[in-house]
Parts: C-alpha cells; sequence; structure tokens
C-alpha cells in the first residue's frame, strides 16, 4: 500500500568495515556502486547525492557528497552534504527522504564513508576555548569512553547490572557479527575473554566499547512510484526522526561538562535517548511491539542495554532480563544488533547509521543469509551522536 | 589562596576562590534564573522560552552527591596536557549532582582517590585543582573529592 509519508528502499550496498587505510572516497565509491547496482539503476539514473561528511579527511572529508560525486564521475546531479556527528548518516537519509516526499527528486543517491585514525577519538586541531568537544579533552581528559564509563557506572548503581551482564552482550553480537562478510571482527568472543580485557574506563574493558574503523554503506531511495515501476518497492522507509534534545538535558552527555539545570524548568516526560525511537514511532503509527528486530547504537556494552528500555523493547530496568532471556539474540523474540552492531564493525562515523538500514534492508528482503531473522516485516534503527545529535528510522514491508 | 596558578584556558571567569572559599560561578539569567554551567560564552539563555540576554554569575552549591564516576587508564589524547618528563598518572572522573541547582557538573577527581573509593550516591565536594600544561606551568581547574 503507497503511503504519503514513505519512501523505498530501492538498493544498498557496503565496503567491508576494517582497519584499512585507503581513502574515505574509495570505499565510499565501492558502496555506491554497490547499491546502485542493487537497486538496478545506473549512476546517471541518480537526481540527488546526498554524502555523509567526515571531518577527520580534510576538505574532501567536508564535501563529501561532492567528493563522491566526482569520484564517479561528474554528472549534473544536485549534491548536499551534512554532518550530526555520529547521526550523520541518519541526517543524510533525512535530506534524501525530504526531497523524495517534497516531489523535488525520484531517486537519491546517499553514502557515508571514513577513514579513521586508530585510538580514541580526538577533537579536530588547533587551540579552541570557546568549543566544548575542545574543552573536555583539555581541561578534564575526558574521552568517549569516559563518558561511556560514566554511563555504564550509574547502570550498575541504579538496576544492579554487573560486568557479566555487560560481557553477555558482547558474546552476542560477536556471534552475529561471524555471520556478516561486512563487519571488521569476525571471531567468537567467549564472557572470560571480555572480562579479562584490559580495563580502559572504569568499568569497562576494551571488548566492551567499540572501535573506530574505516568503513563505507550506501542507499538509494526513491519515491513510491519510481520503485513500483522498478519493482523494487518492499522495503519503506515509514519513519526518521532526526531530532534535538528538549531543555533541560538531564544527563551530563558529551561534550559537554554538566547538564542542564532542572531546578527552574521541569525536565520532559522522556529523555533524549527515550525521545528519538518514540517520536519516529509516533509519526508512523507503528510501536516497539510492532517490530521484529532492532539496530542499536552499541558504542559500548552498556548502552546497548539502555537502549532496549528507551526504544521500548521492555519495561525500564528490564533490560539484562530480556538479554539473558535470549530474546535480542538471533533466534530471539526481537533480535538487537543482527548485523553485529558497532562492536563488530567499530565506528565509521557517517557510514554507521546507513549501515543499520542496509542490515534493516537486508533482513526485511530475506537477504540477511546465515543471519536472518525470520519472517522480519518491521525493524527499527536508532543511534546518538555529540553535541544533541540522534536520531531513529522505522523501515517497515510495504 | 589562589596562590598565584592562572585559570587553565578557556575557564576564565568559571571559578572563583576567595575568603569564602572555592567555588565554581555558573552563569544566571537575569530574566528567568537559569543556570548554565560552564557560563555560556555567548549572549542569550539556554531556556528556549526565555530570550533574556543577560547572565550573571552565580556561586553554585559546592556540595552535592555522586552521580556517577569512571576513570582513564590510558593516556588521553592531546589537547589533554602531557607535562614534560613525567609519566601519565590515570586519574578519576566524577559526575556530581548538585541537589538545589538539578545540575550534573563532571570533573576530575582529586588525585590520590582511586575509583575504589567512589560510591554512587556518597556525598563529595567541590576542591581547588592544578593541571600541569604540557610547557610544564600550572594552571587552575577544579576537582571532585568525597566529603560533606
Amino acid at each position: 500500500m503507497s503511503r504519503p509519508d514513505s519512501v523505498a528502499v530501492l538498493g544498498v550496498g557496503m565496503h567491508p568495515w576494517g582497519a584499512l587505510g585507503k581513502s574515505f572516497v574509495e570505499y565510499g565509491l565501492v558502496a555506491a556502486r554497490a547499491a546502485l547496482a542493487d537497486a538496478g539503476i545506473g549512476w546517471r539514473d541518480v537526481q540527488l547525492v546526498v554524502g555523509g561528511e567526515t571531518i577527520r579527511n580534510g576538505y574532501p572529508g567536508f564535501v563529501a557528497g561532492s567528493a563522491l560525486s566526482q569520484a564517479l564521475g561528474w554528472q549534473g546531479a544536485p549534491v548536499a552534504s551534512c554532518y550530526a556527528a555520529c547521526a550523520t548518516g541518519a541526517q543524510a537519509l533525512s535530506t534524501a527522504r525530504a526531497h523524495i516526499l517534497a516531489g523535488l527528486a525520484d531517486v537519491v543517491l546517499v553514502v557515508g564513508a571514513d577513514t579513521t585514525p586508530k585510538g580514541f577519538f580526538a577533537p579536530v586541531g588547533g587551540d579552541r576555548p570557546d568549543d566544548p568537544d575542545w574543552l573536555r579533552f583539555r581541561l578534564l581528559g575526558a574521552t568517549n569512553p569516559a563518558y561511556f564509563g560514566l554511563y555504564a557506572r550509574r547502570r550498575m548503581a541504579i538496576r544492579g547490572t554487573t560486568e557479566a551482564d555487560f560481557a553477555a552482550v558482547k558474546v552476542k553480537n560477536a556471534r552475529a557479527g561471524s555471520l556478516n562478510p561486512y563487519a571488521r571482527f569476525r571471531a567468537e568472543v567467549d564472557a572470560e575473554t571480555v572480562l579479562n580485557s584490559p580495563m580502559v574506563s572504569d568499568p569497562l574493558r576494551l571488548l566492551q566499547i567499540c572501535a573506530t574503523s574505516d568503513g563505507a554503506a550506501a542507499v538509494v531511495l526513491a519515491s513510491e512510484e519510481y520503485a513500483r515501476r522498478k519493482q523494487r518497492d518492499a522495503v519503506r522507509i515509514r519513519a526518521i526522526s532526526a531530532i534535538t534534545p528538549e531543555y533541560p538535558r538531564t544527563v551530563p552527555d558529551f561534550p559537554y561538562l554538566a547538564s542542564d539545570s532542572a531546578a527552574i524548568s521541569p525536565p520532559a516526560s522522556r529523555t533524549f535517548r527515550e525521545s528519538l525511537a518514540w517520536s519516529a514511532y509516533e509519526s508512523c503509527g507503528l510501536g516497539p511491539e510492532d517490530m521484529d528486530l532492532a539496530e542499536v547504537y552499541d558504542l559500548t556494552t552498556a548502552m546497548e542495554l539502555d537502549w532496549y528500555e528507551e526504544i521500548g523493547l521492555c519495561a525500564a530496568g528490564e533490560a539484562e532480563k530480556l538479554l539473558h532471556d535470549g530474546a535480542t539474540a538471533l533466534g530471539g523474540r526481537v533480535p538487537v544488533n543482527a548485523s553485529g552492531g558497532l562492536s563488530s564493525f567499530g565506528e565509521a562515523i557517517p557510514a554507521q547509521a546507513i549501515a543499520q538500514l542496509c542490515e534493516l534492508t537486508w533482513q526485511l528482503r530475506g537477504d540477511a543469509g546465515t543471519r536472518q531473522v525470520a519472517g522480519a516485516r518491521a525493524g527499527v534503527a536508532v543511534n546518538q551522536g555529540l553535541f544533541g545529535h540522534g536520531a531513529a528510522m522505522v523501515v517497515a514491508h510495504a | 589562596m589562589t596562590d598565584g596558578i592562572p585559570a587553565a584556558p578557556g575557564t576564565d571567569a568559571w571559578f572563583h576562590d576567595g575568603p569564602d572559599g572555592f567555588v565554581l560561578l555558573a552563569g544566571r539569567c537575569t530574566a528567568c534564573g537559569a543556570l548554565s554551567f560552564p557560563p555560556r560564552p555567548i549572549p542569550g539563555c539556554p531556556n528556549p522560552d526565555c530570550d533574556g540576554l543577560e547572565q550573571h554569575p552565580h556561586a553554585l552549591s559546592t556540595t552535592g552527591s555522586l552521580w556517577s564516576y569512571t576513570d582513564a587508564r590510558y593516556v588521553p589524547p592531546p589537547p589533554y596536557p602531557r607535562p614534560p618528563d613525567t609519566e601519565f598518572s590515570p586519574y578519576a572522573l566524577a559526575a556530581v549532582e548538585l541537589d538545589a541547582e538539578r545540575m550534573i557538573v563532571l570533573g576530575q577527581v582529586a588525585p590520590g582517590v582511586a575509583v575504589s573509593e567512589l560510591t554512587v550516591g556518597m556525598p563529595m565536594r567541590l576542591v581547588p585543582g592544578v593541571l600541569v600544561s604540557s610547557a610544564g606551568v600550572e594552571e587552575r581547574v577544579w576537582n571532585w573529592r568525597p566529603g560533606a
């Protein structure tokens, strides 16, 4: 059935994740060509290119849409590039969707690709004391894993979560990732190995924190009518919420040095992270009970458990039970990170949300091979980034 | 009381060390009273329903409860200082919730306090801290320390 708010996923493609040392443009080119081939269209059919920016690859990274267009050969299509930290890919998809729904384009290519340095992410260079991202490193030495450690410890204190619970998330995701040819880490891992890996930021150990990776993902989105003509209209994006927090933020989310004050203004009924999925659900009329699988931004194992509750897969405080019941593993009621998640991929910032859409598309088409979620008809993906960014997507069968 | 130690880069007017002790200074909107820490470097209020433009310094509570904590076992990348001829020393980080302000403020935990000595919910108090720059110069920052 055609709906006024949906766009079709015509094709998807990825470049395998890794630490490969090549140009992000090359990864993006491979992913784009794969998505075009999967869509059954040519590069000259594309009417808009949206690139997810990367901030660690110089000028070409800031104009990623253009860098990719030139790599594929200038063909005159309009271009857009956008940056929203870890939600970059979702914002690129949202831009593409808006053009299609507005009738400004029928076929849009969305690409995210990155080449990342090894080790901790660091602020971009120079002395910038007016930049919260610079200040948190300069004054506190507060890396991303340090913020993750704060959230993980908070969960342990209020929910009674243990290190063994966190390790079980890694074991689950490594098993799924071992079945994904695009994942960087494809070895299964046991809990003992996780719990013996080096402590990075207490209580989080190396194998509970996602790595930084190179990689690329691309999708071709199309209007309902165009997709029907191509007979590629099985999978639809039903909602994308790329929203900002509501004041006052009650959590000290990175890169900030403090939360907002809730002394004058009471906080909203939902936290920012809760509002991401719920605003997507509400805009399309589907709910968590309709989801057959979820891709969540598991920057850490602890964060994956937080997401279970925040996207409504279970009530607050029940994430550990959901995990240990096997509900979120392959073969469970609602598999989470059937792709293997960031845990198995490592993060290639502008590509990651697009990779989530690739996985949901393969799953809903029944093309996910040995990690296939049987009978999947709807799924949700969610992510969060620095500076008040975050997004959720609901993808469903027509 | 200041020992002549200059404020760390970017922290001018973030704290005050006077006869009554060391305090963090938030910006307080003169129109609606909303607090911001650090004080906003631009005019305007963080409250979306307020069009106030002016902020006055407002001393925050110097005690609170530990919302969460963590530490850093590996050397963070620059711009975290690397003083010459010194070994990296791991440090703990605290997120402390101030009751009156209903605000959580991060900070390094005073040197010598390990995460094993911290518990979520325990009382914490603000103390002056020292960061040594990559040029070997002492800079004033704030620290959290267990205690009421």
